[in-house]
């Protein structure tokens, strides 16, 4: 096989392929964070009471506080999904597509 | 009882000093390291691609854990409790979206900086202007609350007078850039990374093991002193249009900052650019959870009374701790482990400066992207350099003592507004046109600086400075007040211990001369307290002093823009311009080029990065 110009780089089918599943995991990710985000944002805004009760009878801790370090922990949790995603499926994508260009 | 400490805090500590020199030493040794290999402009602007991920997110996290958001946060949640874990949060979720949206493409597309990006299929002049400006607006405004912030934690920490501070972290950040580029910024930040996650962890240790190591134990003690509330959300977040708008500023303004895109061209590749983030965002999320533990602990075992004697905004609340838990040694490695986290800030705003005036405006608008060899574009970036740190000085001496709070959030509206929605766009919209691009910057950034202006963060703040100030002594005098009232007798016992805690501060001899006023302040308005509690005239001076206060809070007029960020419409205004404008006419030589792009985005064939030669 001769190697393919940009052009037909463009048509080829996991080419196309390629683009499609980053543009989505992409926007998954990224829709995940915002909601995991303003959704705290906006629990603070409309329902104060529910961060301020307890986790349980006799403790002092609020349920605001395990939420608020969970929003940190999680957004950390999500890039390494993304980087995981990436590492075992994008990057051999990436690869196949390289070598139809440069073969 | 909680211990009352005597402080040396505001005394020249010879342990801050001698960290402080060691840590200078180091960092110089690198820096002329770093100036043998640094021979050209990749080299330079890019530390030749030659980083690695792991390396490249501690320094991303170096560039973005300022000593105004360690001491400032901790100090927020020691004074505030749960609002300032809240307001932490928010510093955190911008990097997930700089991981999904930004880190890849900006390594394949661009060279040195993000201007290269958005200017990849258009017309490189009017666009790299524009980029070069919106670059420069966030770097500078970032710079002058970062020097303004370091003479003032200077001078508190190390006595030394503010102009001396500030000409002394400029020479050594020009020091720095000017030799070692960005190989030498980087192992800065990477020092000072280490060193200030190592320290945070020392000192969280040392709260932790008070409570034995119960994160429940410290949080009943908390409730105990500063009854429930203090781990419930209060006042930070009352309307929540405004929330929603800082939100939306902290989000993208992060995927918008200069120094910190310009760190992804110093790995070889988008895989470790993607790696990078994803060590960054677990250095930074770790630094806050560390930061709020040691503000609880601030609150509970140094007493925010004595907390907001050293400094009102609470700023010193870490040091406090560490030398409450560790002494005078150890509160002089974390000032001066503060001092070095300014020093590697600074100097990464100022590479990104220097880039945007040399790599955007000169080689790019000037000269048209031709020059005649490296070395001429290397030389210009030097001369940026040095006229960059210079900038920076003069900043810092012209704003002493001003309010420059609010130049952080700016920096952030700018960045999402001006730098973000442009960058996005050039990357995903196959339609998007030079002037798209440059309305779009340019609207972004002059809302979001209009709007700063007319919000209560300058209209009020800065513009009514004494109003403002006589509003919040009136309010903060009510709230005093009105505290003693549930139980007189329990209120005055704690005054007395704590004006006699006062009294031993006041009798260290070198006590530097502001933390001193601050004490001796402190000193007279609890001795008034116990007068007032003590001779039965309270109800009478608590009523006046709410007369006193509706009286300061009608003195200041309201700001015309009443939120205090102006994201959602900064960033609104921005989108919108740029896809109404791009619509408005077609730029077919872009719409062709996108495709090429889109190979080099998603593949990064082409990518011509600083590594690939």
């Amino acid at each position: 096989m001769s190697p393919k110009t940009v052009h037909q780089i463009l048509d080829d089918p996991d080419f196309l392929e390629l683009v499609r599943k980053k543009d989505r995991i992409s926007a998954i990710l990224t829709a995940l964070e915002l909601v995991l985000y303003f959704g705290f944002i906006a629990l603070i805004a409309y329902n104060k009471a529910y961060l301020a009760e307890k986790i349980s009878a006799g403790s002092s801790i609020t349920i605001g506080i395990p939420i608020a370090v969970g929003v940190i922990v999680l957004s950390w949790i999500l890039t390494g999904v993304y980087v995981f995603w990436a590492n075992g499926k994008y990057d051999p994508m990436v690869k196949a597509v390289k070598e139809k260009m440069e073969r | 009882m909680q211990a009352q400490p005597q402080s040396i805090i505001g005394t020249l500590s010879p342990m801050a000093i001698f960290f402080f020199l060691a840590f200078v030493a180091v960092t110089l040794g690198i820096t002329y390291w770093a100036a043998k290999k640094t021979k050209n402009a990749a080299q330079f602007y890019a530390a030749g691609g030659g980083i690695t991920g792991f390396q490249n997110g501690l320094a991303l996290a170096g560039d973005y854990m300022s000593a105004a958001s360690f001491l400032g946060i901790a100090g927020l949640v020691s004074l505030k409790g749960y609002d300032g874990l809240i307001y932490s949060v928010g510093w955190l979720v911008g990097w997930p979206i700089v991981m999904f949206l930004i880190s890849e493409p900006l390594r394949n597309l661009g060279k040195y900086t993000l201007s290269d990006v958005v200017a990849f299929r258009l017309h490189p002049q009017p666009v790299k202007t524009a980029a070069a400006v919106g670059s420069l607006v966030t770097v500078l405004f970032y710079m002058t609350a970062q020097m303004v912030g370091a003479g003032t934690l200077i001078q508190l920490m190390f006595n030394l007078p503010y102009e001396s501070a500030i000409i002394l972290v400029g020479i050594l950040i020009i020091c720095y850039v000017l030799f070692g580029g960005m190989l030498a910024t980087t192992w800065v930040q990477i020092i000072k990374a280490c060193l200030l996650l190592g320290g945070a962890t020392i000192l969280v240790f040392l709260t932790l093991k008070s409570f034995n190591f119960s994160y429940p134990q410290m949080f009943s003690e908390a409730v105990r002193l500063y009854t429930p509330k203090f781990l419930e959300p209060g006042g930070l977040i009352t309307k929540p249009l405004d929330a929603f708008s800082l939100g939306l500023a902290l989000m993208f303004g992060t995927a918008g900052l200069p120094h910190v895109l310009m760190r992804f061209y110093t790995v070889p590749n988008a895989k470790e650019a993607r790696k990078s983030v994803f060590y960054a965002t677990g250095f930074i999320g770790y630094f806050y959870i560390l930061t709020v533990t040691i503000g609880f602990g601030a609150a509970i075992l140094v007493g925010k009374t004595f907390i907001t004697s050293i400094d009102a905004g609470g700023n010193m609340s870490a040091l406090a701790l560490a030398e409450h838990l560790g002494g005078g040694p150890f509160l002089g490695f974390l000032a001066a482990v503060a001092f070095a986290t300014i020093l590697a800030v600074v100097a990464g705003l100022t590479l990104a400066g220097a880039s945007a005036v040399s790599h955007d405006l000169y080689v790019g608008v000037f000269r048209h992207g031709k020059v005649k060899n490296d070395q001429e574009e290397m030389k210009v970036a030097k001369i940026s350099t040095v006229g960059i740190g210079v900038i920076a000085i003069l900043l810092g001496l012209l704003f002493k003592k001003q309010n420059v709070a609010f130049m952080v959030g700016l920096a952030f509206a700018v960045a999402a507004s001006a730098n973000f929605p442009a960058l996005l766009m050039s990357i995903k919209w196959k339609r998007f046109t030079t002037a798209g691009a440059v309305s779009s910057m340019y609207t972004g950034l002059a809302v979001a600086v209009v709007l700063i202006v007319l919000s209560p963060t300058v209209w009020e703040d800065v513009f009514q400075d004494s109003s403002v100030k006589a509003r919040a002594a009136a309010v903060a005098t009510f709230t005093r007040l009105d505290g003693y009232s549930k139980d007189t007798a329990k209120s005055l016992a704690t005054l007395q211990t704590q004006v006699a805690a006062l009294q031993v501060d006041l009798a260290i001899p070198d006590l530097n001369a502001k933390v001193k006023a601050n004490k001796t302040k402190a000193l007279a308005t609890g001795q008034a307290d116990i007068a007032v509690l003590q001779g039965g005239t309270f109800p009478t001076a608590l009523a006046a002093a709410k007369a006193a206060k509706d009286q300061a809070v009608a003195q200041v007029n309201k700001a015309p823009f009443p939120m205090k960020s102006p994201g959602i419409f900064s960033m609104g205004a921005a989108f919108l311009v740029g896809i109404l404008v791009s619509l408005l006419k077609r730029e077919e030589s872009a719409e062709e080029m996108f495709e090429s792009e889109k190979v080099r985005t998603y593949v990064g064939v082409g990518a011509e990065g600083s590594a690939s030669h």
